[in-house]
Parts: C-alpha cells; structure tokens; sequence
C-alpha cells in the first residue's frame, strides 16, 4: 500500500516538475510569477514575514516618486506642516567627518517586536500574522501613546476631517495611522505602491518580499548583501533592512 | 377627574400615532440595486450586525472577499447620477438613516463613492 502511495507521488512529481519547466522560458524565469494573492476567506498567515531591502546607493536625493505614489494610493495630501500626515518621508544623512551623503525613504519599520503595539491602551496597534503593524482606526481613540513610543517618529495624528477617501484606505480624523506596507495591494499579490513607483523611476531602490521564503529575492539578496536595520540595538527587529548606511 | 385626566392623555396618545403615520415612508435612490446578499427586510434591520463582524476579520486578520463587504454596499447602492450613497434626502444611505434618526459613522473614514470612479477621478 505504502509503495503505490510513493509511486504515484513519484509520477506526481516528474509529471509537475516537466509542467515547471515546459512554462520556464529560460532557467530561473517562468512565464508567470509564483507569488498570487491569497484566496478568499483566508487569513493572513505567520509562515509569511513580509519586509523590505532598501538600497540606499541606489537612492536619488532629489527623487521623491515614493512618497508622492504613496499619498496618491492612501489618499494622504502632500505634507506641508510639522503636524501633517507622513506614512513615508525622504530623509537626507551627511556624515560629518567625510561628507558622505546618503538618502533614503523612512516609514514605519515593521517591526517584530513593535513598541506602539506594547503601549496601545485598545488594542487598536497590533501587529498581523504576516508581521504587518497596522492600526485599528475602529478601536484607536487617538491618545497618540504609540507615536511618543515609536523610535522611526513613522506615525502621524490625523488633525483634519479627511473629504477624499481612496475606497481602499479608510481614513478618519482622531486617529493615529502610518504605512500600512499597503496591505490592500499585497494582500491581491501586488507590490507597495512605492516599490512600484521607484522601479518606474529607474531606481530599484526597494526591494519588497517575504522574509521566510527562502526561494524569494529579498531572502536571497539579504543573505549576500550587508544590510543592516535601524536602531538594530533597540532588539525591536524590524521588517525594512537598509543597504550602503 | 382621574377619567378626565385619561381621557385627555389618551387624545394625546392618539394626536402622536396620527403624526407618527404622517411622515412618508423615504424615497430611496436604490443605485443599480438588484439581488442583494441577503433578503432585504433582513438587511433593513441586520446590515450593520454583518459589517461589524466582516470589519474586523479583515482588519485584524486579513481575511478579504468575503460575502459582506461596506466597499460592496457602496458599490450597488450609490447613486447613478452622482455614485455617492450620500449627498441629499434621496441618496440611499442617507436617507434611510435620516428617517431612522441614526448618525452614520462609517463614512467619516471610508469613501462614500463607487469604488470604480472614485480611482478614475483622481
């Protein structure tokens, strides 16, 4: 019984392993891409890390497309004040003794072990299966308790009445939000919105995926490459690691 | 005097019901409409019950497509002139909610407009 179960695995195996490659148009690139959405009525899994690698060499100072493709997919206005929403901020390092420069794009880190879930009084700040921090705008009650505990500073109040929703991105006056890693779109198994815009910009600068999955690119790449996380000493593990700081 | 004082509450009791029957039943905008996901008796007193539960297995555990969804109450049910459920006496959410007297919250954050042309307008 047990030898026609390993037999038919057998078959099973070299009948989809020449399925694989009869798609495979060349070693190491398919016809279609493997990571799909998750189906309905699942939940977000803790197999599943999702992270990003930001490579900060090949980061522009001057380009902004990040930010902007954020606001423009959340629905948050360009920040002109100190108090405005900021899910995303480009920040600019000069190293004092050598001049080195270097830009890169600052949000919430997502953390593994995230101060602002730790201090939320409702429960409203909690961390997904699949390691995205997010906010609970139905619970939060604005007391801005996780915006005092986050190290990054990635959290913003929302001071105004918000007239223009994007159907996609609920968002309300009184409540704290940040970079939700654009969750509606990984959750249809698509990039963020500004992985998206800053390969269009040419830059490549951010590589999205998922930290567990020892077959993606961000896996691999995190692997060859030194990268390290911010405030690594805080032991708060974040899910964005940074390249050339 | 007691039976004058029943008599005239009574009168009362009779002058409310008579307002009460006054006030029209609203007259809805219904949008596409069509089949909805439950019996729409049903919906009239339950539609909030079945958001409340959906909203935050979506939120909190990421559990999207399912039957009810608010993005898909919008959808069907915003007005074909303007896809807005909200705006005037005729709109669908607002008006029911006027008759009922009850505050809508939801729209404070989520868009009131068909998912479709909200993108499309921007």
């Amino acid at each position: 019984m047990s030898d026609k179960v390993n037999l038919n695995r057998r078959q099973f195996l070299g009948k989809a392993s020449a399925a694989i490659a009869g798609i495979a148009i060349a070693p190491g690139m398919l016809l279609f891409d493997f990571a799909h959405a998750r189906p309905a009525g699942e939940a977000a899994s803790s197999a599943v890390r999702w992270g990003m690698l930001i490579d900060t060499t090949q980061c522009d100072s001057g380009c902004n497309e990040c930010v902007s493709a954020c606001g423009k997919e959340n629905g948050w206005p360009e920040a002109k004040s100190p108090t405005d929403v900021q899910w995303i901020r480009k920040v600019e390092l000069k190293q004092v003794s050598t001049g080195r420069q270097t830009s890169l794009p600052m949000m919430c880190q997502h953390c593994a072990e995230p101060p602002c879930v730790d201090v939320c009084p409702t429960n409203a700040s909690f961390k997904r299966a699949d390691g995205i921090v997010l906010v609970d705008k139905h619970r939060c009650i604005g007391c801005r308790y996780c915006m005092m505990a986050c190290p990054y500073k990635a959290r913003s109040f929302v001071h105004e009445p918000v007239l223009d929703h994007n159907s996609d991105m609920p968002r309300g006056k009184g409540t704290v939000e940040s970079c939700t890693l654009c969750v509606h779109r990984v959750d249809r198994g698509e990039q963020p919105a500004c992985v998206e815009a800053c390969a269009k910009a040419g830059h490549r600068a951010i590589l999205f995926g998922d930290l567990n999955d020892p077959h993606s690119e961000i896996y691999l790449r995190i692997r060859s490459v030194a990268s390290a996380q911010l405030r690594a000493d805080l032991g708060l593990n974040p899910g964005i690691s940074f390249v050339g700081l | 005097m007691n039976l004058l004082r029943a008599a005239v509450l009574l009168a009362l009791l009779c002058m409310v019901n008579l307002t009460v029957a006054a006030v029209p039943m609203p007259k809805l905008d219904i949008g596409k409409g069509g089949q909805c996901v439950e019996d729409p008796k049903f919906m009239r007193k339950n539609h909030m019950k079945l958001i409340v539960h959906q909203r935050d297995e979506t939120m909190r555990q990421g559990i999207r497509g399912g039957k009810y969804s608010l993005a898909e109450c919008v959808n069907c049910h915003s007005s074909k002139v303007d896809n807005s459920v909200l705006g005037s006496s005729e709109h669908f959410c607002q008006e029911c909610h006027e008759y009922a007297a009850v505050k809508i919250d939801c729209f404070e954050c989520h868009s009131s407009k068909r998912k479709v042309i909200a993108e499309a307008s921007k």
